[in-house]
């Protein structure tokens, strides 16, 4: 199992280290790398020292070798709008991105789970029709036009819930609801294409000629075997969860590192941009990391080879 | 006699219903399972053999498909008038069945003791370490070496022909009555496929079970059966004794099959085989199905499916041919 | 042609005839401004008129002239954007699929290694390193495209290689390019339409997405997107401004969606898993 886990872990390593390379070269190769990344009022002071800080007049090799001692040093460059290391801004705001999870992870399970199961046993049913529109539209509506709606629905016309910034729990609910939706919609999908092809495999039949009661078949022999694809997908759905938290920050203005990385865009703020989509890298291969292991745990397949 | 049959099928049909059309997967299919004899139901593939056994244990895939006609009566009792759950309690424990694939008849997440615990449990309760006893021993009945061990690793780390032992012991671990088994041996290697069968015959000496064996082979129908019924799209078309049956086969087809046999003793210049295809289950002729194929056909076998002609005690056939004999 | 499912055709076709037709078809020019009539309702509503069909933004500007336009926009980043990723994608997937041995591997990894990152990331970068424009967004929006289509065209690829034609092929000693393009490519046609079609949604809410956080087409240039991030901040007066493009952009996307689906139950049933 372990050889599996470290197989895993150095192609994160590997993707980190193709993120950095990429972000490090488009910003290289634009012309004038030095203004990308000052503020307007710098000085020529600042600018000669930024250029001989990182090297900028020195051959391209150089450079990189320059970019990776600094990034192992924890250092991403400078954010222009909050003249500070851009690492420290980006972890002092991860935290607020950090607490929407738990609320959007257990939307999407418990939604999702009973929905696909109930819609691949009853195939074709009420519930099954009912939840495949649901999924479709889900899919269909962009996310930051369903949170601008539900912030009209709930907060302008009903005044249900706040509409932006973290605060109590209420705050908590439209921004859930907004980013769960698409995982919702697509774990459902999966869990019952899952479970319909696990009720047609040879090791149900034999459970069913058994003489298992039909409730012990699905919710013991299907389930373990369905919900596997769950966690082999994960990394589509982080990378997807990712997008939809930047997009969903902006929208109620959470001030998490979705909204940072808006920030960063809107306010040209290069350096910072820079360190979000780094760090974003290094945030992926963690998670993954632990699915992964995860993974390794829960299939016997894989835990016991190797 | 009669009174010694443990499983009596008596005018079976099982209707598959699609877009297309209706298949009669199984029609019109009859036959006796006596107590402690190992039936052979021989065929090629897509005859409905494995249909007719999910049948009796109704397990058919719903909704396209539906028995829609006849009796299946286990110790005298009509299977198709029970209830789900009356039929749940039967499955397992009266009658049991082992499938084609031990690939992939084992759920791949539960330990091997899981599963035969499993099956255990219905009918004994008792404590943890009695359970893990019985399941040591039913691993040790199929002669799976170094069971104690076995008992906690996973299906992936058996190989195929201890992983159709493990099903094996599934299905007698409550002593059924009736044990069909789908084609048990096609999956595995050649010489496995002896040893398997050596298995299942002691294990069926040794205790009161009937077997229906399904399978398309010849070959194994000589070595482990008492009785041998041949099924032809959908219909059984020859049963009886099997010494009987192989010494005088009376079907054109039962002929055909057993020619296609290679024999070690005789001299084949090239092996014989069967002219044609089965028919399409869309396609059925209202006479006798094999008469495309059959190189002693007349036109009666064309238009009227032939009547059951004995032959012999206890072997019937169904062939025009036999009317002049009678 | 009875199971077709009409609903969404006529709707496709509606946005192609709008994105072509645009220019004529739209009462207003969509950037033009009129202070005068600013913040105008939707005409069933109090206020509104006819005049400004769907209303007026902060500016002045027809809303629906914009939405026809936008539509345009729509259209026109879509096609390239599909074009370029999506002929990216088939030209990887048959190089790697047919060659094999350790260019499969290296360029599998990096499809690999895509598909675990968010592209958006990237899409975003390149606004801010390239700026803002029709050549930046469609080249980020391809980024978004091209693995999958490497990837699914790569697996077609694989089972067309064991064909006897291919083997007929090599045995009149056709070049490694020749079969790749004359013998592999029009094969994997089929499953490259569809996956289009099937994209075609993911690439409007691309960029429309884009648009929302100020990466896409720059304004004034009406993008759906770009109404609804304007509209934002009069949600609470001037509802229409930003819920109407959005209506127009789900429609079209579950329309897309709903036809593609279609026409892979029809051409390519194996794709289901997408």
């Amino acid at each position: 199992m372990w050889r599996y886990i470290f197989r895993r872990f150095m192609q994160g390593i590997l993707l980190v280290f193709l993120v950095a390379a990429i972000v490090f070269f488009l910003g290289r190769f634009t012309g004038n790398p030095a203004d990308l990344m000052l503020p307007e009022d710098a000085i020529e002071a600042d600018r000669v020292a930024l250029i001989e800080a990182l090297g900028l007049e020195r051959p391209m090799h150089e450079q990189f070798a320059i970019f990776v001692r600094n990034a192992l040093r924890g250092d991403l460059g400078e954010s222009i709008r909050y003249r500070q290391s851009a690492v420290e801004v980006f972890f002092s705001r991860l935290p607020n991105t950090l607490m929407l999870i738990p609320g959007v992870m257990a939307l999407a399970l418990i939604m999702a789970i009973p929905l696909g199961i109930l819609s691949a046993i009853r195939r074709g049913g009420i519930i099954d029709r009912l939840s495949g529109t649901l999924a479709v539209l889900g899919i269909a509506t962009p996310n930051f036009w369903l949170g601008i709606l539900l912030i009209y629905l709930f907060s302008v016309q009903l005044g249900w819930l706040p509409s932006a910034r973290m605060g109590s729990w209420q705050h908590y609910v439209l921004p859930t609801v907004t980013l769960g939706t698409f995982l919702v919609a697509g774990y459902m999908r999966l869990i019952r294409s899952s479970m319909l092809e696990v009720l047609d495999s040879e090791f149900v039949k034999l459970a069913r000629i058994k003489g298992l009661s039909e409730t012990v078949v699905v919710w013991k022999h299907c389930l373990r075997n369905a919900l596997l694809p769950v966690l082999t997908l994960w990394g589509v759905f982080l990378s997807g969860l990712v997008t939809g938290a930047i997009v969903t920050e902006t929208v109620f203005a959470w001030p998490g590192i979705g909204r940072l990385t808006y920030e960063a865009v809107i306010f040209r703020d290069y350096p910072l941009l820079q360190a979000v989509i780094i760090m974003d890298a290094v945030l992926i291969l963690f998670i993954n990391l632990l699915v992964d292991i995860l993974y390794a745990y829960v299939d016997p397949r894989i835990r016991l080879t190797n | 006699m009669i009174d010694d049959a443990v499983l009596n099928v008596r005018d079976l049909h099982t209707h598959f219903y699609l877009r297309r059309g209706v298949i009669k997967v199984v029609d019109s299919v009859s036959f006796t399972l006596r107590r402690k004899e190992v039936l052979g139901l021989v065929g090629e593939s897509g005859c409905g053999k494995s249909m007719t056994a999910l049948s009796l244990l109704r397990l058919i895939p719903k909704p396209a498909a539906r028995t829609v006609k006849g009796e299946i009566l286990l110790e005298g009792e009509d299977l198709l008038q029970k209830s789900d759950r009356e039929m749940q309690q039967i499955r397992g424990s009266k009658i049991a069945m082992i499938l084609q694939d031990p690939q992939t008849s084992l759920n791949p997440v539960f330990t091997i003791g899981d599963q035969l615990r499993e099956a255990i449990a219905r009918r004994h309760q008792g404590s943890k370490s009695e359970l893990l006893e019985r399941i040591v021993d039913a691993l040790r009945k199929v002669k799976v070496a170094a069971p104690e061990t076995r008992v906690h690793q996973y299906p992936h780390q058996l190989s195929g022909g201890m992983k159709q032992r493990v099903v094996g012991a599934i299905a007698m671990s409550r002593s059924p009555k009736v044990l069909i088994a789908d084609e048990p041996t096609t999956a595995l290697d050649v010489t496995i496929q002896l040893q398997y069968l050596k298995l299942l015959k002691e294990l069926q000496e040794s205790s009161d079970m009937a077997i229906l064996f399904i399978t398309h082979d010849f070959g194994i129908v000589a070595k482990l059966c008492d009785r041998v019924a041949v099924m032809y799209a959908g219909r059984i078309v020859e049963n009886g004794p099997v010494r009987e049956v192989f010494d005088h086969p009376q079907h054109p087809y039962t002929q055909a099959l057993i020619n296609s046999v290679p024999k070690m003793r005789k001299q084949v210049g090239r092996l014989p085989t069967i002219e044609g295809q089965p028919p399409a289950f869309f396609d059925l002729p209202p006479g006798c199905r094999f008469a495309p194929r059959c190189p002693a056909a007349h036109a009666r076998c064309q238009t009227e499916y032939p009547k059951s002609f004995t032959v012999s005690e206890g072997h019937t056939a169904d062939c025009w041919k036999l009317e002049s004999a009678q | 042609m009875k199971t077709l499912p009409w609903t969404s055709v006529i709707i496709i076709c509606t946005m192609v005839f709008v994105a072509l037709f645009a220019p004529w078809l739209a009462p207003h020019s969509p950037i033009e401004q009129s202070l005068a009539n600013k913040l105008l309702p939707p005409f069933w509503q109090d206020g509104g008129s006819t005049t400004y069909l769907l209303g007026t933004d902060e500016f002045g500007r027809d809303v629906f002239s914009r939405l026809l336009y936008g539509a345009r926009v729509s259209m026109t980043v879509s096609a390239l954007a599909l074009l370029v990723g999506g002929g990216i994608g088939l030209a990887i997937g048959i190089i790697s699929g047919y060659v094999g041995g350790r260019v499969d591997g290296v360029l599998m990894r990096l499809v690999d290694a895509a598909l675990a990152f968010p592209a958006i990331l990237f899409a975003l970068l390149l606004a801010v390193t390239m700026g803002q424009g029709l050549r930046t967004i469609v080249i980020a929006i391809s980024l978004l495209l091209w693995a999958t289509f490497a990837r699914v065209v790569r697996g077609e690829v694989l089972s067309i290689k064991q064909r006897d034609y291919i083997a007929l092929a090599r045995v009149h000693g056709c070049s490694l390019l020749r079969i790749m393009v004359t013998h592999v490519m029009p094969n994997v046609a089929n499953t490259f339409m569809v996956l289009l079609t099937l994209y075609v949604g993911v690439v409007i809410v691309a960029e429309a997405s884009l648009s929302f956080l100020g990466a896409g087409i720059p304004p004034p240039t009406p993008s759906w997107g770009l109404m609804v991030a304007e509209g934002r901040g009069k949600i609470t007066s001037a509802w229409w401004l930003s819920l109407i493009p959005g209506i127009a952009i789900t429609l079209v996307v579950l329309a897309f969606n709903l036809f593609g689906d279609w026409l892979r139950d029809r051409l390519d049933p194996k794709l289901r898993q997408l």
